[in-house]
């Protein structure tokens, strides 16, 4: 690990100032991801600004009847908390989907929506990856690609978001809040928030550096059937191959996100608007230009075997 | 040989914080002075096992190097090191987390609880006991990782803490074996003494 120098910020609006006045600082929260990534040197912050002492761990009904989770809130406490079990079943089913039981104390709402993809070529320093150093080529698009994206990928990048608690924020049309170094906050929709990679795959998000996630807020609550099922190569901590947030209403109409198969959890309005067609018709919509290779392509069947399954849950 | 001398000490500084400490003084006090964050070193603590304990660490020092290099608490293990394992699972402030993925300075002010402090050979803890009576274990390397785990796992479902396999969201949920396998699932035991271990919780969950 390169040596970096450490500090705790008192307030939202400080930790976003340090941040921005050093290029090589960064926030640190539960740190699951961000220590990972700088034993192997792929992360090398100068400074860290860790911010478990803001007072960003609640969640709090809003005026709108929707809830806000502050950015420290949690996974556990988050999948756990009475009011979203009970009206955002999805999202505490996509968050105890998630790594273990140890990982979920630690990680924090804001830590994990900016969690980093697991390309395995990301994580071999030996490996050329645009996206760990922009331009050396991409290992993955000749090499391996069974856990790699099938659509909304680049000729740069294949790699995924490999979360599941966004691709539940994704259904919820949840919307992440921030602050910016100058006091200034904004409001930017889940499905804005994660870029596709084009030509820049090292840019994965809208923020800006030094801009803080503070919360997210889910509107209220949809109501409905909720389902986050996730396929994966072990019955427990493993990240999706594929995995489909699902909220379905008693008329068939709903709305469905799919996990692991782009860079972003990916939802699309003619694919909600295909569920009263079966799941063959929601792919075909929501995976329409994808572009797979022979050891991916079994991710749209899948796909589609995955909400068929969640379609016949609904229906008994 | 001199050559050969001057590029192991080059590497000797740059790999070690000590070494820089002793050679450059003068580069430590202009940067302590400028910030506090600046600082080789920043002091940390915490309370260990019951016990206050003061260090003064290398900020990127984990928790788990902490424990084990610096207080010699050596029940803990370092499996992985990446958070994939669970072997240097301990407790802090009730919860357990994988001391790997946490820096020591994270940990301020907090209270941490590892193998050596749920129990001793003389006094184990009930979960122990039951490990040794199971046979929840070959080598033993996972074991305290195991054991810590299994103790706030327990914790978890006493605070009705739903998981992956918890049919109902409204419903309380208790401690089956598959709630127990789905929650010790960080744990990985590369002798594969699973069913010994679900065994020994299973012995303490019933109480
Ligand atoms: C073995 C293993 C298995 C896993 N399995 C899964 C899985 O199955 N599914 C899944 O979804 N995840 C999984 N994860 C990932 C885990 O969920 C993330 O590591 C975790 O959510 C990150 O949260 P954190 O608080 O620890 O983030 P950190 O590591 O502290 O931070 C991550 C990044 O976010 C930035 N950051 C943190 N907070 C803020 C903020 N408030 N504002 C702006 N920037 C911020 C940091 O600077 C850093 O760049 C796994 C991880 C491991 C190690
Ligand atoms: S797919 Fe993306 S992350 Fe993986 S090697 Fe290629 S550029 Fe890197
Ligand atoms: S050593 Fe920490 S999880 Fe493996
Ligand atoms: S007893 Fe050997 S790893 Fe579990």
């Amino acid at each position: 690990m390169r040596s970096f120098t450490y500090e705790r910020a008192t307030s939202p609006q400080q930790a976003a100032a340090i941040v921005a006045e050093r290029k090589g600082a960064k926030f640190l929260a539960g740190g699951t991801n961000l220590l990972d990534l700088m034993k192997l040197e792929i992360e090398t912050p100068t400074h860290l600004v860790d911010v478990q002492d803001l007072d960003l761990d609640m969640i709090e009904e809003t005026a709108e009847g929707g809830l806000r989770i502050g950015a420290l809130v949690s996974n556990t406490a988050l999948s756990a908390d009475p009011r979203v079990m009970r009206d955002y079943a999805v999202l505490s089913r996509a968050v105890q989907a998630g790594a273990s039981g140890q990982l979920r104390n630690k990680a924090t709402t804001g830590g994990n929506l900016l969690q980093r993809t697991r390309c395995p070529y990301f994580y071999d320093t030996n490996m050329p990856c645009n996206k760990r150093s922009p331009g050396s080529g991409c290992a993955a698009s000749a090499g391996y690609s069974r856990q790699l994206g099938v659509v909304g990928i680049s000729e740069d990048c294949i790699a995924t978001y490999p979360g599941d608690m966004a691709v539940a924020l994704a259904v919820l049309d949840a919307v992440v809040e921030t602050i910016r170094p100058d006091g200034t906050s904004r409001s930017i929709p889940l499905g804005d928030f994660h870029l596709l990679w084009g030509d820049t795959p090292d840019k994965e998000t809208v923020l800006e550096h030094g801009e803080l996630i503070t919360g997210v807020v889910l509107p209220k609550p949809p109501g409905g059937q909720h389902y986050y099922h996730k396929v994966r190569d072990r019955a427990s901590y493993a990240f999706a191959l594929v995995s489909v947030a699902a909220v379905l209403q008693p008329d068939g109409t709903g709305r469905v996100a799919f996990g692991g198969v782009a860079p972003r959890p990916w939802r699309k309005d003619e694919a909600d608007a295909a569920l009263t067609q079966g799941a063959k018709a929601v792919v075909e919509q929501a995976f329409a230009g994808s572009a797979t290779r022979d050891d991916n392509k079994y991710k749209i069947a899948l796909a589609e075997r995955t909400l068929a399954g969640i379609l016949a849950e609904a229906r008994s | 040989m001199s050559d050969w001398n001057l590029s192991v000490t080059r590497r000797g500084l740059l790999t070690s914080s000590a070494a820089v400490l002793s050679i450059a003084p003068a580069i430590r006090a202009r940067a302590a002075s400028q910030s506090s964050a600046g600082a080789t070193t920043l002091p940390v603590t915490f309370e260990v096992n019951g016990q206050e304990r003061m260090l003064r660490l290398d900020p990127r020092t984990t928790l788990l190097d902490a424990l084990r290099e610096h207080l010699k608490l050596t029940g803990t293990k370092k499996g992985c090191d990446h958070g994939q394992c669970g072997a240097c699972t301990v407790i802090v402030n009730g919860e357990r987390i994988n001391s790997c993925l946490s820096l020591a300075v994270q940990h301020a002010g907090d209270q941490v609880t590892t193998i050596e402090g749920l129990g001793t050979p003389d006094d184990l803890h009930p979960l122990q006991e039951a490990f040794i009576e199971h046979d929840g274990y070959q080598c033993g390397y996972c074991t305290p990782g195991q054991i810590c785990s299994a103790v706030a796992m327990l914790g978890e479902i006493e605070r009705g803490i739903p998981s992956h396999v918890t049919g109902d969201l409204s419903k309380a949920v208790s401690a089956t074996n598959m709630e127990v396998r789905e929650r010790m699932s960080g744990n990985i035991c590369r002798c594969g003494a699973y069913s010994n271990i679900a065994a020994a919780i299973a012995d303490v969950a019933e109480g």
